[in-house]
């Protein structure tokens, strides 16, 4: 209980704020070793104010946020310190409830609400996205059937779903991501709730999808007066949204301000990294040190691929059904340089790793040519290759995956994973394969001694790292990298695009770049092609692109891209752009 | 709100705090193999590492089955019909009253039931029989072929009788039976999986690998050959061997009938893996290396499969035990003079039996029933321990 003193001094803080945390530790005991996750966490929430909680993975951003649900994992404890709720003169410790107390219970929903990062697993696939509001707005507000619908239905229509009356009826599978997270935001905000948690509530969606869902969740707080704790770790999103920042590493917050603050004046050197790594991408090194003529017209690509298309399904009219196929490419032209870095941008589903895997024929085309012209000049039908000549093309050509855990295999060591390339195309063996090995590791940054080591023992980074280091083991000519850096942390993204930028200054290589993020792209590439639907909407420089794109769905695009900087918010003027029908 | 930051810079910090528990092993799971890692992951589960013991121990017994039993399995005395167990004593009193260390069991006072025309035998405390350890006894060849005469228990006279488990209706003893019993039913289980293992990976791997027709053939085979029910058709193919044959023969056409349909289960789950593997990025990179698919198959593929198969095989060993057990009870399976749990089940099959002679029912299921949940819970252990990988 808090002693009258501790009362009168609270009563002293500002009336508008509703949550204050107050030296938070929080231990997660694991076999080995304790983690302490966070340590001597305090901040405030406001009442009609956005703090954000930015951090890179394993910073305890997430932890903190759930711990004031108390929604910890059995191995977790909360060792010390205060989480204060305030209501109309009432205070409640939330660290001191019991787990199952009914007290703790009207809190979680009731009066702070959560929204998740994956919408689909958070909804249950089961049960109508109705239904399920319903039975919060039940609980919680002991509402009849018929109150409860209705409120579900204006709910629904304040998150701006269309035809409320008859989504409310539809299953979570029938909503499209952007859709979802609306619904759950609805449910999060079904007992109108004092404070609201996002935990990435945007990460798992495209950056249009991200522009809409931020838009509404900022009107959604300022007209109902929440208090609201974003957890992100992305910068431009902490910009454009937050009024007051937090940034977490290694369990501390490191420093914390508003949000001018933080970006125009960090004093935090680990807060200047964060924002040097992430304003960094937002510049092309390439500009500068390669001008414009760099590509002469008359040079012959390395890669060109002419009409190039592939349908999923149609044709199967044996039972009469209508011929429906997904056109996953559709009728795409491009051209690589030799020495270019080329970008694939498009949000997901457009089409872009497909075209990658089509490049590399791990996937058939079903119309089209590839020509690659080898490294004595002649031009090479990629699609007519048979089985042992694709040997040959894919030495060539290599591919950097995007997900660098599953793309190496666990069994192996790493000196095994870069050196089989070499291994089965018969180039080294004993010796000779470890020395080259070596050097391969040094070229990426990875000290030699560790290749005996298996890939558990190192980080995202480093295993992003292997991968390239396997991908440049045969002395490809090009490097198709799919979301190269999508899995990993700011400012190790950084890292990776200026080791691959550094590789290609010693080594003649061109680069597709397949991202969905333009930022990366900006900083990696000379080219863009812009890819919606299968179809390529624009290809340009990629200073033309994302600075004067031509366009409507690549203005649209750029334009809902979070700027990292809080004096110029980028997305809320951001032009918008309705696809028509899909023909 | 004010802004505060965190005095000093913060690169010292070059990982999230930590409080070791234990020694740390950082560098030795860098370094650490799979295999290391799996055995890491599998001790930590107590349950099946005992499971384990006792299944090395079942496997050490058979194995050293004519030493271990203090007779042989055929040696009958028919004054000492459906004698009761006998219990080791290790100390006697002297006359005098001092007692003094001397291994032994109590002889057995009989007397005739003349109404039943059965022998009721009664602990005689007087008599006393002393046990020795590494005895001379009834002549024996190991593993049939090195002729021998020690056995690891048994009585000192060779004239004495020991029956620590009690006897059958012929008068053998329980427990060397039970010894001779466990190395054809380990046996038979683990040479029924061997087969079934090699069957299920190769079609397994074959229908998961290539996908298409050969993988619709192969799982519509799977699927008639585990429609069909089991035990009629192990009725009609074990009567279908001739009475003449040796009963090695036997023995042999029974493991095979035994594995013959235990494959099935096992070929599906490689199936499954390799499926699951097959889009695997890591996979793809190897393929994209330019290994061939043998290559594939073999360095990339089953490498991250033989764990899973281990504990799959584990997991059905005790099914082809307990299939012998039932076989060899029915009667239509193993047969004398072979001796297999199954074949001792047999004699407890009616109930006079089973009321005069509790024990012949009591040991070989116990024997059952511990190696088939040992198996299971080892199975369930490893199949834990069986991916590393995951957190």
């Amino acid at each position: 209980m808090l002693t009258d003193a501790d009362f009168d001094k609270s009563q002293a803080v500002a009336d508008d704020v509703v949550l204050t945390v107050d030296n938070l530790s929080i231990d997660f005991n694991l076999r080995t070793h304790v983690l302490h996750a966070a340590r001597d966490v305090s901040f405030e929430l406001k009442r009609g104010k956005t703090l954000c909680l930015v951090g890179e993975s394993g910073s305890g951003k997430s932890v903190t946020a759930r711990t004031l649900l108390r929604i910890i994992d059995k191995n977790g404890a909360i060792t010390s310190g205060r989480i204060i709720l305030r209501g109309d003169r009432t205070e409640t410790d939330i660290v001191k409830l019991d787990e199952r107390s009914r007290e703790l219970l009207s809190i979680r929903g009731g009066r702070i609400g959560l929204i998740f990062q994956e919408p689909m697993s958070s909804l249950s696939p089961v049960h109508t996205i109705g239904s399920q509001i319903v039975e919060a707005l039940r609980l919680h507000q002991a509402m009849d059937k018929r109150q409860a619908r209705a409120a579900t239905i204006e709910l629904l229509r304040q998150v701006e779903i269309p035809n409320p009356e008859t989504q409310i009826d539809r299953y979570t599978f029938e909503f499209s991501g952007g859709m979802r997270q609306r619904a759950m935001i609805a449910m999060s905000l079904a007992c109108n709730p004092d404070i609201l948690i996002a935990d990435e509530p945007t990460t798992a969606l495209d950056v249009t999808t991200q522009a809409e869902i931020l838009d509404l969740i900022k009107r959604l707080q300022v007209s109902r007066g929440m208090a609201m704790l974003l957890i992100t770790h992305d910068m431009g999103v902490v910009a454009e949204v937050a009024d007051e920042v937090a940034v977490m590493r290694y369990g501390r917050i490191v420093e914390q301000g508003s949000v001018d603050e933080i970006f125009h004046d960090a004093r935090h050197p680990y807060t200047q990294r964060l924002l040097a790594s992430t304003v960094r991408l937002e510049q092309n090194p390439r500009a500068f040190t390669r001008p414009a003529e760099a590509a002469p017209a008359e040079s012959q690509p390395v890669i060109s691929v002419r009409n190039l298309s592939k349908f999923y399904g149609g044709g199967g009219k044996l039972f009469g059904g209508k011929s429906y196929a997904v056109r996953a490419v559709d009728d795409v032209s491009l051209d690589l340089q030799p020495g270019e870095n080329l970008g694939i941008v498009g949000e997901s589903g457009s089409g872009k790793t497909t075209l990658g895997r089509l490049i590399l024929r791990t996937v058939e085309p079903t119309s089209g040519t590839i020509t690659y012209n080898d490294r004595e000049r002649r031009a090479v039908d990629v699609t007519g290759l048979s089985k042992h000549d694709l040997r040959a093309y894919h030495r060539d050509v290599r591919l950097v995956f995007q997900d660098p855990f599953a793309s190496l295999n666990p069994r192996m060591t790493v000196k095994e994973v870069i050196g089989d390339p070499l291994f089965v195309a018969g180039l080294a063996k004993g010796a000779a394969l470890e020395r080259r090995v070596g050097e391969l590791m040094e070229l990426v940054g990875l000290d030699p001694q560790s290749m005996e080591r298996y890939p558990h023992a190192f980080s995202g980074g480093q295993r992003q790292r292997i991968g390239i280091a396997r991908a440049l083991a045969l002395d490809p000519r090009v490097v198709i990298a799919d979301e190269a850096t999508a899995a990993l942390d700011v400012s190790i993204r950084a890292q990776i695009l200026d080791l691959l930028l550094d590789i290609q200054k010693r080594m003649s290589l061109s680069f597709i770049f397949i991202s969905h993020d333009i930022s990366v792209v900006r900083y990696f590439c000379d080219r863009v092609v812009v890819m919606h639907r299968g179809k390529v909407v624009e290809t340009g420089s990629a200073e033309q692109i994302c600075t004067a794109p031509q366009e409507a769905y690549t203005q649209s695009l750029i334009s809902a891209v979070p700027n990292p900087d809080p004096r110029n918010k980028r997305m809320l003027h951001r032009t918008r752009f309705t696809a028509e029908a899909t023909p | 709100m004010t802004h505060v930051y965190a005095q000093g810079d913060g690169a010292a910090e070059t990982g999230p705090a930590i409080t070791p528990i234990k020694r740390t092993r950082g560098h030795e799971t860098a370094v650490a193999g799979p295999w290391t890692l799996i055995w890491l992951k599998f001790i930590r589960h107590k349950v099946a590492l005992v499971a384990g013991c006792i299944i090395l121990v079942m496997i050490l017994i058979g194995t050293f089955a004519e030493f271990l039993a203090p007779a042989l399995p055929e040696a009958s005395k028919p004054q000492f019909t459906y004698a009761p167990p006998q219990e080791l004593l290790f100390f006697v009193t002297d006359p005098d009253g001092s007692s003094r260390f001397m291994p032994h069991v109590t002889g057995y006072k009989q007397e005739v039931d003349k109404a039943s025309l059965r022998r009721i035998f009664t602990i005689d405390e007087t008599k006393v029989v002393p046990i020795g350890f590494l005895v001379k006894g009834p002549k024996y060849k190991l593993w049939g072929l090195f002729a021998m005469d020690v056995h690891l228990i048994g009585p000192l006279k060779s004239s004495d009788t020991m029956y620590l488990l009690g006897t059958d209706k012929l008068g053998r003893d329980l427990l060397s039976r039970l010894i001779y019993g466990t190395r054809i039913s380990m046996s038979i289980g683990l040479i029924g999986v061997t087969i079934s293992l090699c069957l299920g990976v190769i079609l397994g791997s074959i229908s998961g690998f290539y996908g298409g027709w050969v993988d619709l053939a192969i799982q519509r085979l799977i699927e008639v050959i585990s429609s069909m029910p089991t035990i009629p058709l192990w009725l009609g193919l074990a009567a279908a061997v001739p009475l003449t044959w040796s009963p090695l023969q036997v023995y042999f056409v029974i493991t095979l009938i035994v594995s013959l349909f235990g494959w099935t289960g096992l070929a599906r789950e490689v199936r499954g893996r390799f499926f699951a593997l097959r889009s695997e990025d890591f996979v793809t990179a190897a393929r994209l290396d330019g290994s061939t698919e043998r290559r594939l198959i073999f360095r990339h593929i089953l490498p991250s499969l033989t764990s899973h198969i281990l504990a799959v095989v584990t997991l059905a060993l005790p099914t082809m035990i307990v299939a012998e057990t039932a076989l060899s009870f029915l009667g239509i399976g193993l047969k004398a003079p072979v001796v297999s749990w199954g074949v001792l089940l047999q004699e407890a099959l009616n109930v006079r039996t089973i009321a005069t002679a509790p024990w012949l029912l009591v040991w070989p299921a116990g024997a059952v029933v511990l190696t088939v949940l040992a198996y299971n819970f080892l199975g369930d252990g490893l199949r834990d321990a069986a991916d590393p990988y995951e957190s």
